[in-house]
């Protein structure tokens, strides 16, 4: 029988020290969520080197690798133009660093006694650093690029000037606004999506507590649950590091081509 | 939410090792390992393409061998056919004359015959002649015991012979 559940869904974001007991405020300060951020790039360096055979006719990683790159090299092309290439490199990283944080986050790495696994996303300090990255990138190519016209994009071309004058206030908001958005929807995505699996993962516990019929009854349906969140949480995943990517080059597209 | 109640105590460490995560996929996967990648993609694209043209080459090749191949054959039949054309004309034309000649040989023969058979005919006439004017002179002498000149038994015999 499993021991008394403690129901605290949010147990699962605590940052807690590692190789010191208490938490520095120091940037040097080493937790579990820089030991999975190290894990998640090697993951990603082990998946990008397993494509590296560069052979003419492939084999099935090497198509797996290219075919992510050449997905991401489509998003910026589509987006941005033949200039598009530039911005791979950050695309990319995004990409990559998202969607492999989300999908290990979502292993039940937890069944190993003693692993505690963490969803490096599901920390908005993350996600809004990855959106502010975006953002300056957009903003230094299109101050670099076009100097003060860049100001042109929040006026609609060809409209009245009224109409402008009413618009551009509104365009800037919307425009300022981006990093917040583009940060905040990965993280909300995790962070709801592993509450939910901590609730029903919880429910499955304290039914079998209970006993008797109506908790097994309980159990199971919330163990039928988890699995189709946990599924639903690697779409959501995937979906998550898909438009943080597509955003960030039609960002990009903004500074670059200037509506 | 301890994304807000440790954030204070936490948000260094986060952004210096995302910095840092960030920063080796940026440069050793993103700008060292993608550029590869797509290189390879490239440059497989391009074989195919270059293969895709080195096969459609080769095919239009085999088509123009195939077309030559074919006028060489027409032109060949045409030249056996005027061949076989002049050597049986050659051969029409040199029976022709050799028939003629064989003809014209035969003619003289069929000539010199006629001409020999005339010549010996009137020969044997005259000799005919000759010997019956004896013999008419002989018979003459010895039933009449008349002197016949062979002049005037000639002349006789001739006139009888004449009028046959």
């Amino acid at each position: 029988m499993a021991g008394e559940a403690k129901i605290d869904p949010m147990h699962q974001f605590m940052i807690t020290p590692i190789g010191s007991d208490t938490l520095a405020a120091s940037p040097f300060q080493f937790t579990n969520s820089s030991l999975w951020m190290l894990i998640v790039f090697a993951a990603i360096l082990a998946f990008m080197w397993g494509g590296m055979k560069r052979q003419i006719v492939p084999g099935r990683w090497q198509v797996a690798v290219e075919g992510m790159t050449g997905f991401l090299d489509n998003i910026t092309r589509t987006s941005i133009g033949a200039e598009g290439r530039r911005y791979l490199p950050w695309v990319f990283t995004a990409f990559t660093f998202i969607l492999f944080s989300n999908w290990i986050g979502a292993m039940p790495f937890a069944i190993v006694p003693g692993a505690h696994p963490f969803t490096v996303t599901s920390q908005f300090s993350v996600t809004m650093f990855m959106s502010v990255l975006s953002f300056a990138i957009v903003l230094g190519v299109g101050f670099w690029k076009r100097g003060l016209h860049f100001f042109s994009l929040f006026v609609p071309k060809g409209a009245p000037l009224p109409v402008k004058m009413f618009v551009a206030p509104i365009e800037f908001v919307s425009f300022m606004v981006r990093p917040f958005s583009l940060g905040l929807r990965p993280f909300i995505a995790m962070f709801a999506g592993h509450v939910l699996l901590d609730v029903f993962g919880n429910f499955v516990v304290q039914g079998l507590n209970a006993g008797g019929p109506l908790g097994y009854a309980i159990s199971a349906l919330c163990f039928v649950a988890v699995i189709g969140v946990n599924a639903l949480e690697l779409l959501v995943g995937a979906i998550q590091a898909y438009v943080f990517a597509l955003l960030t080059a039609l960002y990009i597209n903004d500074a670059v081509n200037l509506h | 939410m301890p994304q807000i109640a440790q954030l204070a105590l936490v948000y260094q460490s986060q952004w210096f090792w995302l910095l840092v995560v960030l920063a080796g996929i940026y440069f050793f996967v993103g700008k060292g390992i993608v550029p590869k990648v797509e290189a390879t993609v490239d440059n497989r694209d391009a074989t195919i393409a270059a293969d895709l043209a080195a096969a459609e080459a080769a095919r239009a090749g085999a088509d123009a061998a195939e077309e030559q191949l074919r006028a060489n054959d027409l032109a060949a039949r045409g030249n056996a056919q005027a061949t076989t054309a002049e050597a049986k004309a050659k051969a029409a034309k040199a029976g022709e004359v050799r028939l003629a000649k064989a003809e014209a040989k035969t003619a003289k023969l069929l000539a010199d015959a006629e001409a020999r058979i005339a010549t010996s005919r009137s020969a044997a006439l005259a000799s005919i002649e000759g010997v019956a004017a004896e013999a008419a002179a002989e018979i003459v002498a010895k039933v009449s015991g008349a002197k016949v000149t062979a002049a005037a038994a000639a002349k006789s015999v001739k006139a009888v012979l004449a009028n046959g």
